[in-house]
C-alpha cells in the first residue's frame, strides 16, 4: 500500500484524543464531574487538530486559521446567545453541520485521494477506501438533510405535523437500495457521476425519512440523527485510518442509538414504527371516541391552587413541553421557593420524553436554578404519588394519561406514565379544555374528582399563584 | 494501519461507548447530545488534511469549507455544553 505514513507519535496523539473523548462522556455520569469531562473533550479536540496540522504541512496555515476563526466565532457566539428552550433546534442544526462536513471531506478525499493516502500515484483509489468513502458520504448526506428537516420542524418554520407521501415506504426502500447498489458499483468504477448520484440520492432520502415523522417523535429523531452523525465520522475515520475519528464515531454512534432506544421505550413504541412515521396525524382512536359525552370537570382559580398547596405537605411538579413553550420555568422555580418557605416538600418529576429532546426539561429547570437533587426520573418518583398531596402538572399531558395503563385501544397504551391519579389533589394547567396532547387522545385525569383544571397560559397562571402565595 | 486493526479499534470503541453512555445520568442527556456533537466534529481532522493538501484546488476549498462547518460545531458544541453544565447546581446546604 502506498499510504502516507503517519509517524508513531501522531498515532499515539490520536489515540490519546480518543481516550480523552471517552473520559468526556464518562464525566457526564454525574453533574459533579461533568464539567471536568467537558474540559477533557476540549483538550482531546485540541490534540487532534494540532497533530493533524503538524503532520500535514502547514503551507496553507493562514487559510486554515481563517476558516477556524470564522467557524469557531460563529459557533461560540451562537452557543452564548441561544435560549435554553431552543436547545433541540440548536442540536439539530449542529448535527446537520457534522453531516455536511462529512460529505465535503468525503468529496475532497475523492478529488485528491493521494493527499489522503488512499490511492496509488496513478490516482486509482483503493477498493476498500471507495466503500468507506461512499458510505461516509451517504451517511453524512442523510444526516445533513434529515437534520435540516428536523431543525425546521423544531424551529416552527415547518409544521410539526407528519407529511405522508403515498407509497413512501417503497420510495424510501428503493432509494436506500439504489444507494447501496451504487456504492457497490463505485468499487468497480470511480467515475464522478457515481459519487454525485450517491450524494444526491442520500440528500433526498434524509429528507424523505424525516418529513413523515411528527412532532411528538422528535426526541427519537434528534437522537437518531445524533447517532448518524457519529457513524458518518466513523466511516471517514476508516477512510483516513484515523483512530481518534473511529473511536469518536463509535462513541457518538452508540450514544445516539442508546438515546433513541430510551426514548422509544419511554413511549412504548418500536423504533421501526417511529421511522415509519405518521404518529400525531389524524388520530383514529380519538375519532372512534367521537360520540363521547361531555363529562363534568372542575375549574380552579390561582387562589384555590395557592391555598391548597400552602396547606400541603408534599407537592410533586410535572413539567412538560408546554412549560418550555410558555417559558414558565423561572416563575415555576419561584413557586417552588415560596412553597418551600411554607414548609412544603417540593419535588420535580420528569418523564423521559418530556420536551423535544432527551433531558430537555432537566436543562430548563437547571437554567431556572432548580437544584438537580430535587429533580427525579419517572421510575424513582412514581411510587411517591400515593403520599403526595398535590400533583402539579404544567405543560404535560400524555405522560400523565391513565389510558396508557388501562385502555388497550389508546395509541399511547403501554407507555409508562406518572400515577398522578394516586395523588390527593391534581392540578392541571392547560390553556383550554379543547386541545389534547400530541398523541391526540383525551385524558381521564381532567375529569377525576380530585382534579382541578387551571385554565390559562402556564406562565400567567403560575405568576398568579405566586402572587396569591406571597400574601 | 491495516483494516483489521482499524476494525478492532472500532468494535472495541462501540462497546466502550455502549457502557459509558448507559452510565450517563438521564438528567444530563441534553448536554450529552451537545458534547457528542462537539466531539463528532473530530471530522475536522479530515477537513484539515484536505485543506492543507496541494494537488486539487477544489478539494482544498471543500476541505476549508468543512473546516468552517466543523469549527462552528467544535466551538459551539463545547461552549454550549459548558454553559448548560454550569447551570446544574446542588441544593445549598443550610
Amino acid at each position: 500500500m502506498e499510504h502516507v505514513t503517519t509517524p508513531p507519535w501522531a498515532m499515539l496523539a490520536y489515540l490519546a484524543a480518543g481516550v480523552l473523548f471517552i473520559m468526556a462522556l464518562r464525566g457526564l455520569s454525574s453533574p459533579a464531574t461533568s464539567r471536568a469531562g467537558n474540559r477533557y473533550g476540549m483538550v482531546g479536540m485540541t490534540i487532534a487538530m494540532v497533530t493533524t496540522l503538524l503532520t500535514h504541512g502547514i503551507a496553507s496555515l493562514p487559510e486554515i486559521a481563517g476558516a477556524i476563526a470564522v467557524g469557531g466565532g460563529l459557533g461560540f457566539v451562537t452557543a452564548r446567545r441561544i435560549k435554553m428552550t431552543d436547545m433541540p433546534q440548536l442540536v439539530a442544526a449542529f448535527h446537520s453541520l457534522v453531516g455536511l462536513a462529512a460529505v465535503l471531506v468525503g468529496l475532497a478525499a475523492y478529488l485528491n485521494p493521494i493527499a489522503f493516502g488512499i490511492a496509488g500515484p496513478d490516482g486509482v483509489i483503493e477498493v476498500q477506501s471507495r466503500i468507506e468513502m461512499g458510505l461516509g458520504i451517504a451517511i453524512g448526506a442523510i444526516t445533513f438533510s434529515g437534520s435540516v428537516i428536523a431543525f425546521l420542524k423544531l424551529n416552527g418554520n415547518m409544521s410539526g405535523a407528519p407529511i405522508m407521501l403515498p407509497g413512501r415506504h417503497a420510495i424510501n426502500l428503493g432509494t436506500l437500495l439504489a444507494i447501496l447498489g451504487l456504492v457497490g458499483y463505485f468499487t468497480q468504477d470511480q467515475a464522478p457521476w457515481v459519487i454525485a448520484v450517491i450524494t444526491a440520492l442520500s440528500f433526498a432520502i434524509g429528507f424523505l425519512l424525516i418529513i413523515p415523522i411528527g412532532g411528538a417523535d422528535m426526541p427519537v429523531v434528534v437522537s437518531m440523527l445524533n447517532s448518524y452523525s457519529g457513524w458518518a465520522a466513523a466511516a471517514m475515520g476508516f477512510t483516513l485510518h484515523n483512530t481518534a475519528m473511529i473511536i469518536t464515531g463509535a462513541l457518538v454512534g452508540s450514544s445516539g442509538a442508546i438515546l433513541s432506544y430510551i426514548m422509544c421505550k419511554a413511549m412504548n413504541r418500536s423504533f421501526i414504527s417511529v421511522i415509519a412515521g405518521g404518529f400525531g396525524a389524524a388520530p383514529e382512536a380519538a375519532a372512534g371516541g367521537a360520540a363521547k359525552v361531555q363529562r363534568p370537570w372542575k375549574r380552579g382559580s390561582a387562589e384555590d391552587a395557592a391555598f391548597l398547596m400552602k396547606e400541603a405537605e408534599n407537592v410533586i411538579i410535572i413539567p412538560g413541553y408546554g412549560m418550555a413553550v410558555a417559558q414558565a420555568q423561572h416563575v415555576l422555580r419561584e413557586m417552588g421557593d415560596l412553597l418551600k418557605k411554607e414548609g412544603v416538600n417540593v419535588k420535580y418529576a420528569i418523564h423521559p420524553v418530556a420536551g423535544r429532546m432527551p433531558g430537555h426539561m432537566n436543562v430548563l429547570l437547571a437554567e431556572a436554578n432548580v437544584p438537580y437533587d430535587e429533580v427525579f426520573e419517572l421510575e424513582d418518583i412514581n411510587g411517591e404519588f400515593a403520599q403526595a398531596d398535590v400533583a402539579f402538572i404544567i405543560g404535560a399531558n400524555d405522560v400523565v394519561n391513565p389510558a396508557a395503563k388501562t385502555d388497550k385501544s389508546s395509541p399511547i397504551y403501554g407507555m409508562p406514565v406518572f400515577d398522578v391519579d394516586k395523588a390527593k389533589t391534581v392540578m392541571f394547567i392547560k390553556r383550554s379544555m379543547g386541545g389534547v396532547g400530541y398523541a391526540g387522545v383525551d385524558n381521564d385525569v381532567f375529569y377525576m374528582d380530585q382534579t382541578m383544571m387551571l385554565l390559562a397560559d402556564a406562565k400567567k397562571m403560575v405568576e398568579d399563584i405566586n402572587k396569591a402565595l406571597a400574601h | 494501519m491495516d483494516f483489521i486493526s482499524i476494525l478492532s479499534v472500532f468494535v472495541m470503541a462501540c462497546f466502550v461507548g455502549y457502557y459509558v453512555v448507559w452510565s450517563v445520568t438521564p438528567a444530563l442527556h441534553t448536554p450529552l447530545m451537545a458534547v457528542t456533537n462537539a466531539i463528532s466534529s473530530v471530522i475536522v481532522v479530515g477537513a484539515l488534511v484536505a485543506g492543507a493538501a496541494e494537488g486539487s484546488v477544489i478539494s482544498k476549498w471543500l476541505g476549508l469549507g468543512a473546516v468552517v462547518l466543523a469549527s462552528v460545531n467544535i466551538f459551539g458544541g463545547f461552549a454550549v455544553t459548558e454553559r448548560m453544565l454550569a447551570m446544574y447546581k446542588k441544593k445549598e446546604k443550610k
